[in-house]
Order: C-alpha cells, then sequence, then structure tokens
C-alpha cells in the first residue's frame, strides 16, 4: 500500500513543523466524570423511585445511625482540602510537602473506607434482607469502589511527586490536577448521597 | 496549557505492521481504527443476518418445526443484541466516525488515539464472548431488552454472559463518544468555525452527548440486574420486593437515545451524500445543525413511550405522547431539507445515491408509523405485535443499513484508490431495497391483525403473509453476494479512482486515495464551505 510510503515524507515534514495543540486531556477527563455522575444518577432515581412506590414489608429494619456517615462526611471534605493543598504546594515547586499532604489525603481515604467497613459490619441488615438493604449496599458500594480507586491513584502521584526523579513536577501538574478533580467529584457525590440516603 | 507533539514520539507511533497486518494490531492511526470497526461489524452483520435468516426461516411455517422454542428465544436475543451492539452503534459511529471526523475538523487524529484504540479493541473479545455463550448452557432468551422476570428466571449464565458482554460494549461506546466531543471541540484547525463544519460532525456531536448522557446509566442497571440473578437480591423481583418497572424506566433512557445513537449518524452521513451527487449545496444549514440538536434535548424526555402499556401513570403518558410527537418536526425539517438539496440539483444516479434515496423513502415510512405508535390508543392496540417489528426494522435497516452501504459506496474509492462497480452496486441496491420492502412491509399488516412478536408458532391464518416476508428476508441475504463479490474484485482489479472521484469539496477528497499516516502532507486545508458546489471553487482554498 502507498500509506506507508508516503508516511515516511509526513514524518520528514512534522520533524521541521512542531505543532502544537491545546491540551483537552482535562476536557476528556471532565466528560468522563459527567459520564460517571450519570451512573449515579440513576442509582439515585432508582433509589428514590423504590423510596416513593415500594413500601417496605412489615418489620423491616431500615433504620440508619448517623455518627460514622457524619463522620466520614467531613473525613473527606477535609480529604478534599488536603488535596488541593498538596496542588498548591506543587505548585511553589515545593516537592516534599506536596507529597505529605499527598499521604496525608490519602490515609484521610483509607480511613473513610475502614469507618465504612466497620458501619458495614455492624448493620442490622444484609445485602438480599429487603429492598432498601439492597439499594443501600448498591449505592455505598459504588462509591466506596471509586474511593477505593481514588486512594490508590493518590497513593501512586504520591509516589510519583518523590524529589528526585519523579515525573511529577510543577510543569507537569496534569496528572496531580486530574486526581484531584476525580477526588472532589467523588466527595461531591458523596455528600449527595448522604444527603439522599442517610437524611432524606 | 499547550503540548507541543515531539516529531521524535510521532514517528514511533506510527510504527505499525506494514500492509494488512496492521488491521489486526493496536493501531493507533484513526483511519487504521475506522477500517477495524467497519470489517469487524460486518462479520458480525454476517452472523446476525444468518440469525435473522434462521428466524423467517422457523416463521415460514405456523409450527415450531425448524428449531426448539427455547433455541428460538436464543437466536431473537443473539441476532437483536449483535446487530445493534456489534453491527450498527459500532459502524456508524466508530467506523465513519473514526475515519471521517478526523479529516473534516482538520485533525491528524482523534484527540485520544490511545483510548480510541481501546475502544475498538474491546468490542472483538465481547463479541465473541456473546456469540460463544450459545455453545456454554444456551445463550441468554430474554430478547435483547432483558426484561425482569424474564431474565431473572431463565438460565442464568447466558444472562450474565449477556450483561457482560453489553457492559463491555456500552464502555467502547462511551470511550469513542468522549474521544469525539472532545475531538470536535477542542481539536479543530485554526480558523475553522463551528458552523462551518461538515454536518456529520453536528450529527456525531450530537450522538456523542447521547452515549455520554444515556450509556452509564444502563451499565448501572445491568449491574444491578445481574445482582439480582447471581446475589439473589430483590431490585427488579416483585418476589423479593422489587419493581419491574423500574428497570423498564432505566432501560429505555438508555435505549430510546440508542436509536438516535443509531440514526443520527446516518442522519449525519446523507448529509455529505446527497450534496456531493446533486452538485448542490447542502439546504438549510443552521436548520438542520438545531433539528440535530432539538433531536438530542428530546431524545431524552421520550423514553416512556416504550412502555405504555406498563402501568403508566395517564400525566406520565400525556407528557411521553406530546414529547415523542414533537421529535416528529425536528426530523421533519431534516427531511424537507434533503428533498431540497436534491430538487433542481444534477443528480447522478449511482449507487451511493440510489441507497441514500432508498433511504428518504424507507424512513419516512418509519418515520409515519413512528408517529402513530406514539399515540396511546394505537400503541396499546399494537404493542408487541409484529407492528413494532416492521417500525424499527424499517428505522433501523430500512434507515441506519442502507446509509452505511451508500457510504460504503460513496467512501470506499477514498479509501481504498479503488472504484466499485456500479453495476453490481446497482444490482445489490436493487435487490435489498425489493427484499427489505417485501420482507418488512406485510408485518405492519400481520402486527394490525394481532400476530404477537417474539414467538416461535403462531396462528396458521398468519401463514402466507409471512411467508411472503420470508421471501423478502430470503433476498435481503442473496443481496449480500454481489456486495461482497464487488468488495473483493474492486479492492483487486478496480477502477483507480484517483483522489477526488465526486469532485466534492469536503477536506478527506483533498488529500491523497488512499491518504496518508497523518492525513496531510504539510498543513491541512481549511474548508469554510464544504458544500459550496456551484460556486467558484477559486474562492474556496
Amino acid at each position: 500500500m502507498t500509506t506507508l510510503d508516503s508516511s515516511k515524507e509526513i514524518q520528514k515534514n512534522n520533524s521541521e513543523v512542531n505543532e502544537t495543540h491545546e491540551d483537552f486531556r482535562m476536557f476528556g477527563l471532565i466528560t468522563f466524570l459527567i459520564a460517571d455522575g450519570m451512573t449515579f444518577a440513576g442509582f439515585f432515581a432508582a433509589y428514590l423511585t423504590y423510596k416513593a412506590v415500594n413500601p417496605l414489608p412489615d418489620g423491616a429494619i431500615y433504620e440508619l445511625e448517623l455518627p460514622i456517615p457524619t463522620l466520614n462526611t467531613i473525613l473527606l471534605l477535609v480529604s478534599s482540602a488536603t488535596f488541593h493543598k498538596a496542588g498548591k504546594a506543587l505548585l511553589k515547586d515545593k516537592n516534599s510537602d506536596s507529597q505529605k499532604w499527598l499521604f496525608f489525603t490519602a490515609f484521610l481515604g483509607i480511613i473513610f473506607l475502614i469507618c465504612q467497613l466497620f458501619e458495614y459490619f455492624h448493620l442490622p441488615f444484609g445485602l438480599t434482607d429487603n429492598l432498601f438493604a439492597s439499594t443501600f449496599y448498591a449505592l455505598t458500594g459504588f462509591h466506596g469502589l471509586h474511593v477505593t480507586l481514588g486512594t490508590l491513584m493518590i497513593l501512586i502521584i504520591a509516589w510519583q511527586s518523590r524529589i528526585n526523579g519523579g515525573r511529577l513536577t510543577s510543569q507537569n501538574m496534569f496528572p496531580l490536577e486530574a486526581v484531584e478533580l476525580y477526588w472532589h467529584f467523588v466527595d461531591g457525590i458523596w455528600v449527595v448521597l448522604f444527603i439522599i440516603l442517610y437524611l432524606l | 496549557m499547550t503540548i507541543s507533539i515531539d516529531p521524535q514520539k510521532t514517528n514511533n507511533e506510527s510504527l505499525q505492521p506494514k500492509g494488512w497486518l496492521r488491521y489486526f494490531s493496536f493501531s493507533l492511526d484513526h483511519k487504521v481504527i475506522g477500517i477495524q470497526y467497519l470489517v469487524c461489524g460486518f462479520l458480525f452483520y454476517l452472523i446476525g443476518g444468518t440469525l435473522a435468516s434462521a428466524i423467517r426461516i422457523e416463521l415460514a411455517s405456523p409450527m415450531s418445526d425448524f428449531m426448539p422454542r427455547d433455541v428460538y428465544n436464543q437466536v431473537l436475543t443473539l441476532h437483536g443484541t449483535i446487530m445493534i451492539f456489534l453491527w450498527i452503534v459500532p459502524v456508524v459511529n466508530g467506523a465513519f466516525g473514526n475515519y471521517l471526523i478526523p479529516f473534516y475538523v482538520g485533525a491528524r487524529d482523534m484527540a485520544f488515539p490511545r483510548l480510541n484504540a481501546v475502544a475498538f479493541w474491546l468490542i472483538p473479545p465481547s463479541g465473541l464472548m456473546l456469540v460463544a455463550s450459545y455453545f456454554v448452557e444456551g445463550a441468554a432468551q430474554a430478547g435483547w431488552t432483558a426484561y425482569p422476570p424474564l431474565s431473572i428466571t431463565t438460565p442464568q449464565s447466558g444472562q450474565i454472559i449477556w450483561i457482560l458482554s453489553v457492559l463491555l460494549l456500552g464502555g467502547s461506546s462511551i470511550f469513542g463518544g468522549i474521544n469525539f466531543i472532545a475531538t470536535i471541540i477542542k481539536l479543530r484547525r485554526p480558523g475553522l468555525k463551528l458552523m462551518q463544519l461538515p454536518m456529520y460532525c453536528w450529527a456525531m456531536l450530537g450522538t456523542s452527548l447521547l452515549v455520554v448522557l444515556s450509556t452509564p446509566v444502563l451499565a448501572g442497571t445491568l449491574i444491578l440486574l445481574s445482582f439480582d440473578i447471581i446475589a439473589n437480591t430483590g431490585f427488579f423481583n416483585p418476589v423479593l420486593g422489587g419493581n419491574v418497572v423500574v428497570y423498564q424506566h432505566l432501560f429505555w433512557f438508555y435505549s430510546h437515545p440508542a436509536v438516535y445513537i443509531m440514526v443520527l449518524p446516518a442522519f449525519g452521513l446523507v448529509s455529505e451524500i446527497l450534496p456531493v451527487h446533486a452538485r448542490k449545496p447542502l439546504f438549510g444549514y443552521t436548520t438542520m445543525v438545531f433539528s440535530i440538536m432539538g433531536i438530542v434535548v428530546l431524545g431524552l424526555v421520550v423514553w416512556a413511550h416504550h412502555m405504555f402499556t406498563s402501568g403508566t401513570p395517564p400525566w406520565m403518558r400525556l407528557f411521553f405522547t406530546i414529547a415523542t410527537a414533537f421529535i416528529a418536526v425536528p426530523t421533519g425539517i431534516k427531511f424537507f431539507n434533503w428533498v431540497a438539496t436534491l430538487w433542481g440539483g444534477k443528480i447522478s444516479i449511482n449507487s451511493a445515491m440510489l441507497f441514500s434515496c432508498g433511504f428518504i423513502i424507507n424512513f419516512v415510512f418509519g418515520g409515519i408509523t413512528g408517529v402513530a405508535l406514539a399515540q396511546v390508543p394505537f400503541d396499546i392496540h399494537v404493542h408487541d405485535t409484529y407492528f413494532v417489528v416492521a417500525h424499527f426494522h424499517y428505522i433501523v435497516y430500512g434507515g441506519t443499513v442502507f446509509i452505511i452501504f451508500s457510504s460504503i459506496y460513496h467512501w470506499f474509492p477514498k479509501v481504498t484508490g479503488k472504484m466499485l462497480n456500479e453495476k453490481l452496486g446497482i444490482l445489490h441496491f436493487i435487490i435489498t431495497f425489493i427484499g427489505f420492502n417485501l420482507c418488512f412491509a406485510p408485518q405492519h399488516w400481520l402486527g394490525l391483525n394481532g400476530m404477537p412478536r417474539r414467538v416461535a408458532e403462531y396462528d396458521p391464518q398468519f401463514q402466507f403473509v409471512n411467508q411472503i416476508s420470508s421471501l423478502g428476508a430470503l433476498l435481503m441475504a442473496i443481496s449480500t453476494i454481489p456486495f461482497l463479490i464487488n468488495v473483493f474484485l474492486s479492492v483487486r482489479n478496480g477502477k483507480n479512482a484517483g483522489d477526488n472521484p465526486w469532485n466534492a469539496l469536503t477536506p478527506e477528497w483533498l488529500t491523497s486515495s488512499p491518504p496518508p499516516v497523518e492525513n496531510w502532507e504539510g498543513e491541512a486545508p481549511l474548508i469554510k464551505e464544504p458544500y459550496g458546489y456551484g460556486k467558484q471553487i477559486s474562492e474556496q482554498k
């Protein structure tokens, strides 16, 4: 085929003209997060519909206690702030400060997951007990999966922001910015989830 | 922040196996990926078509004598799922979108080439998995809609494989959608405004918005359904306190927009093909753009018209009937625009043009039955009958598949540098058009007279009309033969096409055929009037 023959010339042209384009990785990430948000929107819509039209059988237990989820809400909100701190520190080329803040954020994420598991083990209902129980575990579980992935990604970028040989620098902020946006998104979802599932 | 393209890196990326082997590699070239989508989709079309033939053979007689009833259920489920998720959606979005959009926006590739390759390579394994599920314990039997409680009570393994496969295909579709949105919005050549883009870009932008907004909801729903099947939860199981109607709402929140995901790109493609072969500017560019976006917005709020017999409350029926009827307005605008584009044009009767005209005829018919189906009293009468089957196939086969063939005739010279044989092409069109209408037009009558869909046996009074329909299906199967012969002969000994055999003005024709790896030697051309036929070509530049 002539495609590959002509490609050599193109490559020659390319090395002369060094083209630039706008960085649209963040745009792609935002589009993905909108899609991800729609998954949660579907779950929330299903949950609210069940609440409105599907009465639970008599004697079904669906009371939730508030202390642990309230603590979890505070943990996630604080972790958003600490993540922001990490970004600011990196921007000022203080890599070690940035790394400390990142590890602290990941630590908060892990505490959140431990609290979540603690709540799971002390709830009076299991996955298949009734419709409310199933929806509760599906929603919090799907969110917990997001927190787990987020925590892993924070640990990875914390490793990358090490001073010698790390990829993350004030010139290459994208990995940190991307994970930060994702983390804020997961926090926002949690706030909505907390209001709909625990407070309503 | 801007990214500079490192020439050294670009060189490495375009290293791929030589010749046809590159179609089997993890190539990042959008043109290679487009062809991968097209060929892979066509192979699945042949499988899905074989299954359709099996269905029509079974229905040639009133008793289930060709295959057992449960096998019939599996065959119709696989037919629907393969045709929708592995043929129409990947080809009309993935194949033509990947091949054409970077040319139209004046780019060298898609915005995220690696994501693009990943999106394609999700398709063959999930498709094979779906087909292979037939040999495990039997494929899914609940139809492509997988309504519970049917999908919960039929054999589990087939249904779970079905869910897994559709989840992967949905993921592929979302990755593709993100890529198209980023490419069209962010990767446009400097100086090219949104309202100067060829119409297919607008169609793909609208389609991708629908993909990104609605596909995740289906994914979430199918995850819940799989919990019902595996973990014995009761989301959609009335016995355990669940609600089947919630599944229907969530499912149709994706699957009604899915109809537009299948047909909007076809609207875009026909808007590219008609002006070229009628030598006239596309009529009503601005109204075309607004009607596409109108369809996107309305398409998201009409889903419950699939559920008029599911105990829908009166206010919901009223709202969804009115919203559905409104969709006829932007769609009608587009049809008048296409007819006005043809009006007084210097029309060349070739295969691409014939298939496009066939599309207009079939789709108007499918559109009229669609407006009829939106009316609650009529819908309750024909719900789940062959009338719905006929309507749907007029939209998806008579509409989209005709446009896929039209596009293949139109862009084959660009992709391969060879012309397709016109005589075989016209023969292909005639057999397809007659076969299609013979197969599906009688099904309207069957539905109105009460023949239910999705069952292997029927009342003997319907036998004669069913046999006519099966005869049509036979013609449709035969119509593939001249097409395949045509492609094989033309790739080997076709007439050389040259760079621009149709004298078209859209950017992809301004590079060599087949195009070089990064689309253009030097800078991408700036086309401000992609449909400026009849004007001075020298003004273009």
